[in-house]
């Protein structure tokens, strides 16, 4: 029989985001609050000032919560369903399975998405060209995560030494990288930390489009870079180290 | 060799443990039922997922109607379907949409993978469950609705590692029917610690034991591998009993069991009468076999470590 990979994407979005949405509504509730838990913090702090830099973040945010929801997801649907048994012994493909998983985490991000899309019409003034730049930095980002998280998720044999891959995920990604505010907070003596999360290239790349920040050409063209590397890298070794059958 | 589950020194190691699987070599036609027995941890689900491309070898080879499980993988997963042991249904879905969604999986189309969910479901007699939310089911029909799962699907060889495990001896009569019907055009594999389903079910038998294949073969070619053709079991409390032909064993439980020959178990039979003893006697069933070959090398294993196993070859 030929296997139709579209209806494979397919099956993962029904299960881990429409089926899932439909039987517990709450989900898109707690979908929709996710970004803003940080987001209002940092707007009440700044009094307002870091609103546009922080609408990003969140977005930015967002995307990473992608990868980390979806390394869940993955290992929810591995070790306690064993459905990626029942699937690796199947003509289901891979790739197929992790696209349609990331697609699933999409659209579970995509009421979030949606508010902070208006959010950001109506208070981030950027060019066409600052527009498509953090664009493509979010793809880039999105991309990353769902590698990352993929790959963890096939490591994790159970849900507690899961909770400890998602809760260092999000320190690297989230926590030491200046997302919601500009990097130039930081202390100088403590900075370098930050530039061990690739988010924080990416957040620098952003907030130089919104013209939040003003890097020079040489190191904008190095956040470009490292970032592009780290995803490479990430791509790479997602596909050579993660299993899909067990080892 | 085309049409046979073929191990050849298959071997699978966990990490440093002792082997799962050691060294087993076998062969077995994909036609009709194949039952493979074991006591837990003897490696029955290990060999399963190997065999179903789930799990890599640690060495040996392993094939499928000439299908190799490291090489031709993808061509072995268009033809099989996996009701693995510790499979649930994901809770927030219908037996429904998760027969669907497996069917999307396994590439069909949405049309075609819809119109086939209601007959799977009907199949195992489970259609007034069809919009049921998982989570709400009982244990034995979550248990029948991945069954219908892998019935649905176009695969020819099914593995199904202990499919009526939680099943009320009813509902498992009625499975034994469907599978029986089913091996006319299925090839089934599947584990089980119910001696009578293989004794019903299973056209050949094998026996597992510390991953080392014990007995492989129909079950009269099994029986035949205990020298004696009847068994007396005398109930706990039973003073030590001696017999000149045959074998004792006692069970942990108190109880005694006594393998003999027809002639001798008339003698005993008179003995036990005369002594008032309870007791049951009957021709060795499959259960008789798997006592008489698991237990006896564990009691051997005791005593000099793990040389055992009588391989029953198939004449060709
Ligand atoms: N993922 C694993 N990691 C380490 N050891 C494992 C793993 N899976 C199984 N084992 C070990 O391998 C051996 C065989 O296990 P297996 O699950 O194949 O047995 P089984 O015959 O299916 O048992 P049961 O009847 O209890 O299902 C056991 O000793 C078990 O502890
Ligand atoms: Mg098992």
């Amino acid at each position: 029989m030929k296997s139709n990979r579209l209806s494979q994407v397919y099956a993962s979005v029904l299960i881990d985001a429409v089926y899932q949405m439909r039987n517990y509504p709450i989900t898109l509730v707690s979908n929709v609050l996710a970004p803003f838990s940080v987001l209002v913090l940092i707007l009440l702090v700044s009094h307002g000032y870091l609103l546009s830099v922080s609408i990003e973040g969140a977005l930015i945010t967002s995307m990473i919560s992608g990868g980390v929801n979806l390394q869940i997801d993955l290992s929810h649907m591995k070790n306690d369903f064993k459905l990626q048994d029942m699937l690796v012994s199947s003509p289901t493909s891979a790739f197929a399975y992790t696209l349609g998983m990331g697609v699933a985490a999409l659209t579970n991000a995509l009421p979030a998405l949606a508010v902070l899309t208006v959010l950001s019409f109506i208070f981030i003034h950027a060019t066409p060209l600052g527009a498509l730049t953090v664009l493509c930095v979010f793809a880039l980002m999105f991309a990353f995560s769902v590698a990352l998280g993929f790959m963890l998720s096939t490591f994790s044999t159970d849900i507690q030494q899961n909770r400890a891959f998602v809760s260092i995920l999000t320190i690297m990604l989230a926590t030491i990288a200046p997302i919601y505010y500009p990097i130039t907070y930081i202390p100088d003596a403590i900075r370098f930390l930050a530039y061990f999360s690739p988010a924080t290239y990416a957040a620098e790349i952003a907030q130089n489009a919104i013209g939040h920040l003003q890097l020079s050409q040489l190191n904008l063209a190095v956040d470009w870079v490292v970032l592009v590397a780290v995803c490479f890298v990430l791509f790479v070794l997602a596909v050579k180290k993660s299993h899909w059958r067990d080892p | 060799m085309a049409n046979t589950i073929e191990c050849r020194n298959l071997t699978k190691r966990y990490g440093n443990e002792p082997p799962a699987l050691a060294d087993v070599t076998l062969s077995v036609e994909t036609n009709g039922t194949f039952a493979l027995l074991g006591r837990n941890g003897a490696g029955k689900t290990t060999l399963i997922r190997i065999l179903a491309t789930e799990l890599a070898p640690t060495s040996g080879e392993a094939s499928i109607n000439g299908m190799d499980v490291l090489r031709d993988a993808k061509r072995i997963r268009e033809q099989i379907a996996v009701m693995p042991q510790e499979a649930r249904l994901v809770p927030w879905l219908t037996p429904r949409q998760t027969i669907y969604s497996y069917l999307l999986y396994r590439g069909f189309g949405r049309r075609e993978a819809a119109s086939k969910v209601s007959d799977a479901l009907a199949k195992l007699g489970l259609g007034q469950y069809e919009n049921v939310v998982n989570r709400r089911l009982s244990g034995g029909v979550k248990r029948r609705v991945l069954m219908s799962t892998i019935l649905a699907t176009e695969a020819r060889i099914l593995f199904v590692d202990e499919p009526t495990t939680g099943l009320d001896p009813l509902i498992r009569a009625d499975l034994w029917k469907t599978l029986n019907e089913l091996k006319k055009t299925h090839f089934i594999f599947l584990t089980t610690h119910y001696l009578e389903e293989a004794e019903r079910l299973a056209d050949k038998i094998g026996i597992l034991e510390n991953g080392r294949l014990l007995s492989l073969g129909t079950l009269d070619q099994l029986r035949s591998v205990v020298k004696y053709q009847v068994s007396i079991r005398i109930m706990h409390g039973a003073s030590p009993f001696e017999t000149k032909v045959g074998e004792v064993v006692r069970s942990a439980d108190g109880s005694t069991q006594i393998f003999t020959t027809e002639e001798e178990a008339d003698r005993l039979t008179e003995q036990l009468v005369r002594e008032k003893k309870r007791f049951s006697i009957y021709p060795i069933s499959l259960e008789d076999i798997f006592y008489y070959l698991v237990r006896k090398p564990i009691e051997e294993d005791t005593r000099r470590g793990p040389e055992n196993g009588s391989v029953i070859h198939e004449e060709q």
